[in-house]
């Protein structure tokens, strides 16, 4: 990592921790939220920025996640034992999910994901029984840590980054292993990496079970943070708005997940003041983002130093046209 | 006589009517380097992407040191040693060049839960830092492969065929879009890895003065079938090949 690199993430760190402490709790509140929608949108970005899958089923996963944590709390079991069983129910169900991506690519993935969210979708409003149906769930309990109660804001805000905090860094961890080289060529390169050797069928699958994983977590912290949960929250256009925020952040650069989030979570907050025109302005803005960034936020440091770079290699060609011209 | 590495047998593979491929059979024996020639549409590419497991023949056996492989894909056939290289270029433009050669071997090395969370360079480092010496590529070594020139991604597109010490290589066409002052080089350095690394290489190539000095015997086919297998010599001299070519 890069000193520059280190010192922005150590600064960012220091900011999650302190700025909460001075915060009412809406903004504590929205602050969680963004915590819990880098979770999510670091599993899509694993799936979608790294692996080159597409998948429009993410809310699916949150929900499974959500409902899960859910249903074990109101069965007086704990949350630390649903949400592993959460995360694992991911695992599963992403894997399985990853089998359409064996045959189809492209939009195609995509639909098919998208019919998985509306197929769960449906599971979830209609298995009034399991669920409660357009009801939802209400009064989901908040953990326990220890004797710690984190029924305040503010103990389950640090709770969810340090959530954020660990699954970051094992992510971090993957994607510097060989790992994160096998998803990367399969995404750049599938013949080339089959050629290689990479089991390309094995990491796209994994690919979606890891990044389920991630959103099933996110859904189950979700749950306990906002205590009330129904189907409207894991539609389709929920999904949606995670592969924007992924795409927006920049697909395949680690950090684009926390700046996509912000654009999603707190962008929306601060156009409130415009009222019944927020969606224009936050859709006009998204926009002219993807006209001019289209690799996302993070691109932006990569295009300069390509323009730079493309510059200089300019004046020297000049200057050696110039030197020849003179000989 | 050893046991060849690759043996071809009565290899056929129809496309609707047009007998791409029409019973070839021919070995690679150990550290040969078997050339491929022929006219365009003579059928050169569909053998090789049956030989890689792209496609499947309709009939024949193709073995690999004694196993039957007709049957098998590119993953299956990399893990039995066969490395190969594409016509056009296929590096990992966003990775570096060393990148790029650790990961054409790192999944040799061990299971795929073992690699999770092991080192980035899967204790390749020093490999790859040797093949980027033998190919003249130091300079360039940290820099994003799309990055660099079309000669020199060529390079690394040849070194990651070697990364993982392949038995059998199969190169497909690796002057095809190179300056000619490079082609004289990658021949020096396929005749050292054929040296140093006693690997059997099978080439198609259109350039006939590189196959010729290459090659240690070379094969032609002609509408998808064997005209003639011989030293480079041989084939210089043989008048059917002539005709092929010249059109008489």
């Amino acid at each position: 990592m890069k000193k520059l690199h280190l010192f922005l993430a150590l600064a960012a760190l220091a900011a999650a921790i302190v700025v909460p402490s001075f915060l009412k709790n809406y903004g504590i509140h929205l602050f969680t939220t963004w915590l819990v929608f880098i979770i999510a949108t670091m599993g899509l970005n694993l799936t979608v920025g790294y692996a080159g899958q597409k998948s429009l089923g993410h809310a699916a996963f949150f929900g499974i996640g959500a409902y899960t944590v859910a249903l074990f709390l109101k069965a007086g079991l704990s949350f630390w034992l649903g949400l592993p069983v959460a995360a694992l129910l991911c695992f599963v169900v992403g894997l399985i999910l990853g089998f359409p991506a064996l045959r189809v690519q492209t939009i195609y993935l995509a639909f098919a994901t998208l019919g998985f969210n509306t197929a769960l979708w449906l599971v979830m409003r209609n298995e009034e029984w399991l669920t409660g149906g357009t009801f939802g769930i209400n009064n989901i309990a908040r953990p326990m840590l220890g004797s710690l109660s984190l029924d305040r804001n503010l103990p389950y805000y640090y709770l969810v980054l340090a959530f954020t905090l660990v699954l970051a860094a094992l992510l971090w961890a993957l994607l510097r292993s060989p790992w994160g080289k096998a998803f990367t060529a399969l995404r750049d390169n599938p013949i080339r990496a089959e050629s290689l050797g990479i089991d390309t069928r094995g990491y796209t699958l994994l690919s979606f079970a890891i990044g389920a994983v991630y959103a099933g977590i996110a859904g189950g912290l979700y749950a306990s943070q906002v205590q009330f949960i129904d189907p409207a929250l894991f539609t389709v256009g929920s999904s949606i708005m995670m592969y924007l925020m992924v795409v927006v952040g920049g697909p395949g650069y680690f950090f684009g997940p926390l700046l996509g989030s912000a654009v999603g979570v707190i962008l929306p907050e601060w156009l409130r003041f415009a009222q019944a025109w927020y969606l224009l302005i936050f859709g006009t803005a998204v926009v002219l983002l993807m006209i001019w960034l289209p690799d996302g936020l993070l691109s932006l440091p990569d295009r300069l130093r390509a323009r730079r770079q493309s510059r200089l290699e300019s004046a020297a060609r000049q200057a050696a046209a110039k030197q020849g011209a003179r000989a | 006589m050893s046991q060849p590495v690759l043996k071809v047998t009565d290899l056929r593979k129809a496309y609707g009517a047009i007998q791409a491929v029409g019973g070839v059979s021919f070995e690679v024996l150990p550290g040969e380097i078997f050339g491929v020639i022929g006219p365009n549409g003579s059928g050169k590419t569909t053998l090789f992407n049956s030989m890689l497991g792209q496609i499947t023949p309709d009939t024949g056996r193709i073995e690999l040191k004694g196993e039957d492989v007709t049957q098998l894909g590119p993953l299956a056939l990399n893990r039995r040693g066969v490395g190969r290289t594409f016509q056009t270029l296929q590096v990992f433009g966003k990775m570096t060049v060393r990148d790029n050669l650790i990961v054409a071997a790192q999944e040799h090395q061990g299971s795929m839960w073992s690699r999770m969370f092991a080192p980035s360079d899967s204790g390749l480092g020093a490999k790859a830092d040797a093949l980027i010496d033998q190919f003249h590529i130091r300079h360039v070594a940290d820099k994003k492969a799309g990055e660099l020139s079309y000669g020199q991604q060529k390079l690394v597109d040849i070194a990651m065929a070697f990364m993982s010490e392949p038995d059998l290589v199969l190169l497909d066409e690796p002057c095809a879009g190179v300056n000619p002052s490079l082609v004289g080089g990658i021949s020096t350095l396929l005749k050292e890895l054929n040296r140093s690394r006693k690997g059997s290489f099978v080439v198609i190539e259109h350039n006939m003065d590189f196959v010729m000095a290459l090659c240690h015997r070379i094969m032609v086919m002609v509408e998808g079938k064997v005209l003639a297998i011989g030293t480079p010599d041989e084939i210089r001299g043989n008048k059917q090949v002539l005709d092929a070519y010249l059109g008489n």
